[in-house]
């Protein structure tokens, strides 16, 4: 790891005003840490938020829910409220990474940790996410890489708290010194590679991530986010589903399907929600939906395996949103 | 190197002599409990170590700075540049080479302590992020004359081949204990799904904590 000058900061306003010549953020540190260790980013100076307490904890509001960025993913998948309002979401943040790292990650740190690929992970090899021409993963080794809307670089979401919030349509603050407050639909916040692959999100070099919103969820709502892997835990997913379901009765009113791992960029698959809405929740209609959200891949040369897995693991997410089945013994744990 | 224990730290060296307190400084400023730890444990800078000193922002680095580490119930003085690892402060700079360095990516959890009694991957976490927090490492769980009930399982269940993975699953499984006195296998299954052990003694690692549950229940 490269040396650097590290600015402790206790205050928000503090924060902001080392955010300049090229400065990062450091929260839980863990994706920042892996990446200098990696030799891929050399910052000569890291901004630690870690110790501003105003960012850490969860607030119940009029509207839903409020997140400070640094609350870390053990926290949120403890908390009794969300737990019972929005299983999704402890479900995703309660199976990412390994126990003791949830205890250090952070939300806004999750959300925010660049795409997974080891090409782009790794300092031997100069691709179109650093700013050259070439993608690796096409035609090398790629089988944990995208099945679908992957343009120019098939490098998956890495998120899973992700998958989690953009099935609960949650907003996410960001605040900067000269510009204060603006607030990104989470939908807005990535950065498709087509668009600019060097940069992932929206959030600007003077920006931090202060909170993310979440909406109250509409009554009969039923959410649920699973998570398949190669082992069993420490790894990110192969593939995964959020689910959020509002239900009257046994009748499904709307449906939010999401992934992460089949894309550059988490997505809501249109097709699969369009199957559910109206209909009863049904293992024949979970599975019909399951394989609706595989309309449109296009797997690469190694993971045409994640077109059989991702609708298991949707339809046996849905299964387990309506409370129809417990979880699944072979998603990651 | 600056002597750790003379107040020539630039806060003390300005306001000391005014009679205003560096604690008092800091309260005044504003800041929040845990930030002042922080910056009590940042302790002795010299001017090259610490260059901005305002209320809200304190540099440390990139050279040695001096801090104070709690590990295992004691204050350590050591100097480490901000970019030094708990992982390395603990093994290099206090010879507590307990704590393994396996993966060094946070995929092993080979190097697990505890900050506060919580199980966090020393590797992944800068040493200067564990000052104004107590760090227990495998080298703190046992008292002078007695093994921790837990070591005493791990030896008696044989619950390693090589060892290597052993220190992060005793601390991993000691907090479990610490936070749930009656684990199932499952809650064992759960506390270590981070520890990797290559030599796959994972049935002897949930027996031996399943016994030192039930024995330290007794005691
Ligand atoms: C073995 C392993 C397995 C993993 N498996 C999963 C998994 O299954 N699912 C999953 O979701 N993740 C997984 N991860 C990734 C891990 O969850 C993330 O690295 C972690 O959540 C990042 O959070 P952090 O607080 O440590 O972020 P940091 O490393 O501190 O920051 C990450 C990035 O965001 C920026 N940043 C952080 N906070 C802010 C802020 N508030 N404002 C502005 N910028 C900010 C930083 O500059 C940096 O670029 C895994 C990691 C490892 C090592
Ligand atoms: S050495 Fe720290 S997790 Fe592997
Ligand atoms: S005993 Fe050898 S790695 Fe676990």
């Amino acid at each position: 790891m490269n040396s650097f000058v590290l600015a402790e900061c206790t205050t928000v306003e503090g924060a902001l005003s080392q955010l300049k010549d090229g400065a990062a953020v450091k929260a839980g540190g863990i994706d920042l840490l892996e990446r200098m260790k990696n030799g891929t980013y050399q910052p000569s100076k890291l901004v630690n938020i870690r110790n501003i307490s105003a960012l850490r904890g969860i607030q119940k509001t009029q509207d839903g829910l409020t997140i400070g960025a640094l609350t870390t993913l053990s926290e949120i998948s403890e908390h009794p409220e969300i737990q019972t309002q929005y299983q999704i979401l402890s479900d995703a943040c309660g199976h990412a990474a390994t126990p003791h790292l949830r205890n250090v990650a952070t939300l806004g740190g999750n959300l925010l940790q660049p795409v997974q690929c080891w090409y782009y992970r790794s300092a031997e090899f100069e691709c179109i996410r650093k700013g050259k021409n070439f993608c690796f993963a096409f035609g090398g080794l790629n089988q944990y890489h995208a099945i679908m809307d992957y343009g120019t670089c098939p490098a998956v979401a890495p998120s899973s708290s992700a998958v989690a919030l953009l099935g609960l349509d949650a907003r996410i603050e960001l605040s900067s010194a000269k510009r204060g407050k603006r607030m990104v639909s989470i939908k807005d916040f990535y950065v498709e590679p087509d668009a600019n692959p060097t940069k992932f999100t929206v959030i600007e070099p003077d920006e931090l991530l202060t909170a993310v919103m979440i909406p109250k969820p509409a009554p009969g709502t039923r959410s649920a986010y699973q998570k398949y892997g190669e082992k069993e835990s420490f790894d990110w997913a192969i593939a995964d589903a959020g689910v959020v379901l509002e239900m009257d009765g046994n009748t499904c009113r709307r449906a939010v399907i999401t992934m992460g791992a089949a894309s550059p960029v988490v997505r809501r698959s249109q097709e699969a929600e369009a199957l559910l809405a109206g209909k009863r929740i049904t293992e024949e209609t979970a599975r019909a939906a399951g394989k609706a959200a595989m309309t449109n891949v296009q797997p690469l040369s190694m993971n045409a395996y994640k077109v059989d897995l991702f609708p298991v693991a949707i339809y046996r997410t849905i299964l387990l949103a309506a409370g129809q089945a417990s979880r699944d013994p072979s998603a990651a744990g | 190197m600056s002597d750790p224990t003379k107040p020539n730290d630039p806060l003390l060296r300005e306001h000391g002599r005014k009679g205003i307190t560096r604690r008092g400084f800091l309260k005044g400023a504003g800041l929040t409990a845990a930030g002042t730890a922080l910056l009590e444990g940042v302790q002795a800078f010299n001017s090259e170590a610490a260059t901005s000193t305002n209320s809200e922002v304190t540099e440390l680095g990139p050279g040695p700075v001096p801090v104070r580490l709690h590990v295992n119930g004691k204050e350590h003085a050591v100097s480490i540049e901000p970019r030094t690892t708990l992982a390395e402060a603990l093994r290099i700079h206090l010879g507590m080479t307990g704590t393994k360095i396996i993966c060094d990516r946070g995929a092993c959890s080979g190097c697990t302590v505890w900050l506060d009694k919580v199980p966090v991957n020393s590797c992944m976490m800068l040493a200067v992020d564990a000052i104004g927090h107590e760090v227990t490492t495998i080298e703190g769980l046992s008292t002078e004359s007695e093994p921790h009930p837990l070591q005493a399982a791990f030896v008696k269940h044989d619950a390693m081949q090589c060892g290597f993975c052993t220190p992060g699953m005793v601390m991993s499984c000691a907090a479990l204990l610490e936070k749930n006195p009656h684990p199932s296998e499952h809650d064992v299954r759960h506390a270590i799904a981070g520890n990797l052990c290559r030599c796959g003694t994972y049935p002897r690692v949930f027996s031996a904590t399943l016994e030192a549950a039930g024995n330290m229940r007794r005691a």
